[in-house]
C-alpha cells in the first residue's frame, strides 16, 4: 500500500493533529487556573479592587480557552479505541487504568467546580467560590499528572510483564508506573513548559494594555505576575528539561542522537547548533557545533561517550531484529531546537521584562512611578525612547505564542522521537493502528477534525481577541458585596436577575 | 461475585449515571427549539443545565475511561467496531460544548442563532445515536474470532437499534421536559408540563415496544423485573407530571432510565458485546477484561472516588437549587 496512505500513517496524522491541537489549550488552562486563583485569592485577603477586576478579566480568557481544552479532550478518550485498537487491546491493562484514573478523579474535579464557579459569584460565600477555583486547578493538576504516567510508560515500559497465552501487557506494579523517574520528570517539565504558557499569556495582553496605557493599575499587576511566572518556571523548565534529557539519553538514547543528529558516536560529542543532513546516507552535510556540550547534557561530563544514530540503528537491529529504528531525524532534530529556542528566548524576553519594569532595585529616584502610572522601561539610568520603548511592548505581546510554540514542538519531538515505537522496545507503532478501520473512514474523520477544529481555532482567537483588549470589566455593588449564605442571600430579591448566565 | 462482573455492574452504573444526567441535558437542548418562543426562554432553558452540563458529561468520559481500563477488548472493539456512529457522536459533543460557553460571548443575533441551533442539533443527535449504539450491542453484531467488528456501518441502522435511538431521543426529552417543569418558575413551567405528558405518552410506546422486543429475543426473569419497574417507573412519571407532582416525576423518569439500562446489561450477562456471527465469538467478562490485579487497583479507587464524585455533584445540584424564569435572565450578560 502507499506509504503515505497507509492506515497507520492517517491514524497517526490523526492523532497528532488533533493531540497537539488540544494541547494548545491545556498549558494555558493549566497555568491560568492556579493564576487566577492566585488573583482571587489576593482579591479575597486584601479586597483591593484591581485584584477582582484582574480575577474577571483573566478568568473570562480563561473560561473561553478552557471550553476549548474540555471539548479537545473528550475526543482524546475514544480516539484510542476507535483508531488504535490494538495498542488498546494490547496495553489496556495498564494503560487504560491512569486514563479512568484521570476521569474518575481529575475530569469530574475540573468540570464540577468549574460549573460551580462561573456561575457561583452571586450564590457562594467569596471563600468558598474561591476555594472552587482551586479545586479547578487542583483537577488541571492531577489530570496533567495521570495523562503523564500514562505516556511515560510509552515512553518507558514498566512494572508489567507480558502474557503469551493472552498476547498482551499486563499491570504487575501500578505504584512504579506512577513513580517511575519519567513520570516525575515529564511533569516537572510539562508543568514548567505549561506556566511558561500562562506566564506569557498574561505578560503578552498586559503589555498590550500598558502601551496603550490603558486599565493601567490591573495590568500592572498582571504583567508582574505574568512576568514572574514566565522567569521562574521558564528557569524550572531550562532544569527539568536538562533532567529529563539525561533521562532520556539512558531510555532512549535514539531520540537524543536524532535530536543532535550524531550520526556516529563520538567521545566529548559537540552540540550541533545548526546542522542540514543526508538521511540516505548517514551524515551531515553542513555542520556548526560547540565542542563537547552534548557529552555534558547527557552526562555531566565534557568527555563522555555518546552513541550516534547509525550505532544505535545497529544495535537494535541486533536486539529487536531487522528492520529500521531511526525516528524522522530533521523533525526529531527541528523540533529540539525550536522547542528550546522559542522557550529560551521567551525566557529572555521574560528577563528582561523584569528588569526594564523594575519598580525600585537600581532604579533612579525620579524614574519610580505611582500605582497608576504606567512603569518607564529603563535600561540603566534612563529609559527607552518612546520609539523602543514600543517596540519592547509589542515584542512582549509576540512573545505570548512563544512558550506555545515550544510546548508544540516539545511534545512533536518526543513523541515521534520515539518512532517506530508506540511503546518503547515493546510494542511498534505499524502493529497498533486499528485493523477494521477502513481508510476511508480515517481520512473521513482526519479531514472532520481538521475542518471543525480550524474552524473553532478562527472563532476562539477572534473571541479571545475581543475580549482581551476589552479589558477588565466595572466592577458591580453586587460584585464588591457577594453572598454570606450557599445559594445566595436574598428571599426578598428573588426576582433578581443572576449574576453570570449562558 | 468475581472482580470482572463488579466491574461489569459498575459500567452499567456509569453509564445510567451518564444517561440520567446528560439525558435531561439533550432534553433540554432539544426542547430549546420544542418549548421555548424566544430567545430569553432558550436562555433560560440553556442555564437550567448552565452550571451542571460539563459535570454531567465526565460520565461518558469516565464510562469510556473505565472500559478501557477493566475491559480493554470490550473498548478496542466497541470504539473501532462503531467508528463513523461515534464520530458523529463525539462531533456534536465538541460543538455542543463550544456552544454553550460562546453562544452569549457575542451580541450579534445571527452568532446567537447559530449556536443556537447547534445546541439543538447537538443534543438530538447523541441523544438518536446512544439508543442505536446500544440496540447494537444487545442485538449482536458481526464481530470475528479476532473479536474484531467485520459488519459495515450500514448494519448499525437496522430496525431494532434504530428504534432503541428512537426510545433514547423520546426518553431523554421527556426527561428533559420534567427536568424544565422541576427547574423553572412561570409560564415556561406550566408548558414544560403540558408538554411532558406528550412527550411521556409518545415514549411509553415507543419504549414498551423496544424493551418488550428485547425481553422476548435476549430476556430472562431479572430482565423481566428490570423491564416491569421501567414500565411502571415510567406509567409513574407520566402520573406524577399530570397531576403537578414534578420532583416525583423526575426521579421516577431517572428511575425508568436506570432500570432500562440495567435491563440491557442484564440481557447482555456474561456477555458484553455478542457475536452476531458464532456465539463462540462472543466478547464476555471473561474473555475481555483486565487481568485481576488491574480491577482491583480499578475496584479501590472507584470505591474510594465515586462516592465523593456523587457528594460535590450532588452538592453543586443543591448550591442551584434555585427555579429561574425570564426575570432571571439579564439582558446584556454577555
Amino acid at each position: 500500500m502507499d506509504l503515505a496512505l497507509a492506515p497507520e500513517t492517517l491514524a497517526r496524522w490523526q492523532f497528532g493533529i488533533t493531540t497537539v491541537y488540544h494541547f494548545l489549550f491545556v498549558p494555558i488552562t493549566i497555568s491560568l487556573a492556579a493564576l487566577v486563583a492566585g488573583l482571587q485569592t489576593a482579591w479575597v485577603r486584601t479586597e483591593k479592587e484591581k485584584y477582582l477586576k484582574a480575577t474577571k478579566f483573566w478568568g473570562k480568557l480563561f473560561l473561553i480557552n478552557i471550553a476549548m481544552g474540555v471539548v479537545t479532550g473528550i475526543l482524546q478518550e475514544f480516539q484510542f479505541g476507535m483508531n488504535w485498537s490494538d495498542y488498546s487491546r494490547f496495553v489496556g491493562d495498564i494503560f487504560g487504568a491512569p486514563l479512568a484514573f484521570e476521569a474518575l478523579i481529575a475530569f469530574f474535579f475540573e468540570s464540577t467546580f468549574i460549573g460551580l464557579w462561573i456561575f457561583g459569584w452571586d450564590k457562594l460565600p467569596k471563600k468558598i467560590h474561591l476555594a472552587c477555583m482551586w479545586m479547578v486547578s487542583i483537577g488541571t493538576i492531577l489530570s496533567a499528572y495521570f495523562i503523564l504516567a500514562a505516556n511515560s510508560w510509552m515512553q518507558h515500559p514498566v512494572g508489567y510483564k507480558i502474557n503469551e497465552e493472552k498476547g498482551r501487557a499486563e499491570l504487575t506494579d501500578f505504584w512504579h508506573v506512577l513513580t517511575q523517574n519519567t513520570a516525575i520528570a515529564q511533569m516537572f517539565h510539562t508543568m514548567t513548559g505549561a506556566f511558561m504558557v500562562g506566564g506569557a499569556f498574561m505578560a503578552g495582553i498586559a503589555a498590550y494594555h500598558l502601551m496603550r496605557k490603558k486599565h493601567i493599575e490591573t495590568m500592572k499587576t498582571s504583567l508582574r505576575l505574568g512576568l514572574v511566572t514566565l522567569a521562574i518556571s521558564g528557569v524550572l523548565s531550562a532544569v527539568s528539561g536538562d533532567h529529563l534529557g539525561k533521562i532520556m539519553f539512558e531510555q532512549q538514547p535514539m531520540k537524543m542522537a536524532a535530536a543532535e543528529a550524531l550520526w556516529d558516536g563520538e567521545e566529548s560529542a559537540p552540540f550541533s547548533i545548526f546542522a542540514y543532513g543526508d538521511v540516505d546516507e548517514g551524515h551531515n552535510k553542513v555542520a556548526i557545533e560547540i565542542p563537547g556540550l552534548l557529552s555534558f547534557l547527557a552526562h555531566n561530563n565534557f568527555d563522555e561517550y555518546v552513541p550516534g544514530i547509525n550505532d544505535l540503528n545497529e544495535q537494535m537491529q541486533e536486539k529487536y531484529g531487522p528492520g529500521d529504528y531511526r525516528p524522522n531525524i530533521p523533525v526529531a532534530y527541528w523540533g529540539f531546537r525550536w522547542m528550546i529556542g522559542f522557550g529560551m528566548a521567551s525566557l529572555g524576553i521574560g528577563l528582561l521584562g523584569l528588569w526594564l519594569t523594575r519598580k525600585k532595585f537600581l532604579l533612579p529616584q525620579h524614574l519610580r512611578v505611582g500605582e497608576d502610572e504606567v512603569p518607564h522601561l529603563v535600561v540603566w539610568k534612563k529609559p527607552l525612547g518612546a520609539k523602543w520603548g514600543k517596540w519592547y511592548w509589542l515584542l512582549l505581546l509576540w512573545t505570548m505564542l512563544f512558550p506555545l510554540i515550544a510546548n508544540s514542538w516539545g511534545w512533536i519531538f518526543t513523541e515521534m522521537g520515539r518512532q517506530p515505537w508506540v511503546v518503547f522496545g515493546v510494542m511498534k507503532t505499524s502493529a497498533a493502528v486499528s485493523p477494521n478501520v477502513s481508510q476511508g473512514e480515517v481520512i473521513a474523520s482526519m479531514s472532520i477534525y481538521t475542518l471543525l477544529y480550524a474552524a473553532l481555532a478562527v472563532i476562539e482567537v477572534k473571541l479571545i481577541a475581543k475580549y482581551a483588549k476589552a479589558g477588565p470589566p466595572e466592577l458591580t455593588e453586587d460584585d464588591l458585596n457577594p453572598p454570606t449564605k450557599i445559594g445566595g442571600n436574598s428571599k426578598d430579591d428573588s426576582d433578581r436577575p443572576m449574576a453570570f448566565s449562558y | 461475585m468475581e472482580l470482572h462482573d463488579v466491574w461489569f455492574v459498575l459500567i452499567a452504573v456509569l453509564w445510567t449515571g451518564y444517561f440520567f444526567l446528560e439525558g435531561f441535558d439533550f432534553g433540554v437542548g432539544i426542547l430549546t427549539k420544542l418549548l421555548a418562543r424566544d430567545r430569553t426562554e432558550r436562555r433560560v432553558l440553556i442555564n437550567t443545565i448552565g452550571p451542571v452540563w460539563d459535570g454531567n458529561e465526565v460520565w461518558l468520559l469516565t464510562a469510556g475511561g473505565a472500559t478501557f481500563a477493566a475491559f480493554p477488548e470490550w473498548y478496542a472493539t466497541l470504539f473501532s467496531g462503531f467508528y463513523l456512529p461515534l464520530l458523529f457522536i463525539l462531533i456534536c459533543l465538541i460543538i455542543r460544548g463550544v456552544a454553550f460557553e460562546y453562544r452569549h460571548k457575542r451580541p450579534e443575533d445571527k452568532w446567537q442563532t447559530n449556536w443556537e441551533h447547534a445546541i439543538f442539533w447537538t443534543s438530538l443527535i447523541p441523544a438518536l445515536l446512544w439508543g442505536v449504539a446500544f440496540g447494537n450491542i444487545v442485538r449482536g453484531v458481526k464481530i470475528d474470532q479476532d473479536m474484531e467488528y467485520v459488519g459495515n456501518f450500514w448494519d448499525l441502522l437496522n430496525p431494532y437499534a434504530l428504534l432503541g435511538g428512537l426510545v433514547t431521543l423520546s426518553l431523554f426529552t421527556f426527561h428533559g421536559a420534567v427536568f424544565t417543569a422541576l427547574k423553572t418558575v412561570g409560564d415556561i413551567r406550566e408548558r414544560a408540563r403540558r408538554l411532558a405528558l406528550q412527550l411521556g405518552l409518545v415514549t411509553a410506546v415507543l419504549a414498551l415496544v423496544f424493551l418488550i422486543w428485547t425481553q422476548i429475543d435476549n430476556g430472562d426473569g431479572k430482565s423481566l423485573i428490570a423491564m416491569i419497574v421501567a414500565a411502571l417507573a415510567l406509567v409513574g412519571a407520566i402520573g406524577a407530571i399530570k397531576v403537578g407532582r414534578e420532583g416525583w416525576s423526575f426521579a421516577l423518569s431517572g428511575i425508568t432510565i436506570a432500570a432500562a439500562v440495567a435491563m440491557l446489561f442484564l440481557t447482555l450477562f456474561p456477555n458484553v458485546m455478542p457475536s452476531s456471527l458464532n456465539e463462540e465469538w462472543n466478547l464476555t467478562v471473561t474473555n475481555a477484561s483486565s487481568s485481576p490485579y488491574t480491577l482491583k487497583i480499578m475496584t479501590w479507587c472507584a470505591a474510594v472516588a465515586t462516592p465523593i464524585v456523587l457528594l460535590y455533584q450532588g452538592w453543586t445540584y443543591w448550591v442551584f437549587r434555585k427555579r429561574i424564569g425570564t426575570q432571571h435572565i439579564a439582558a446584556d450578560s454577555h
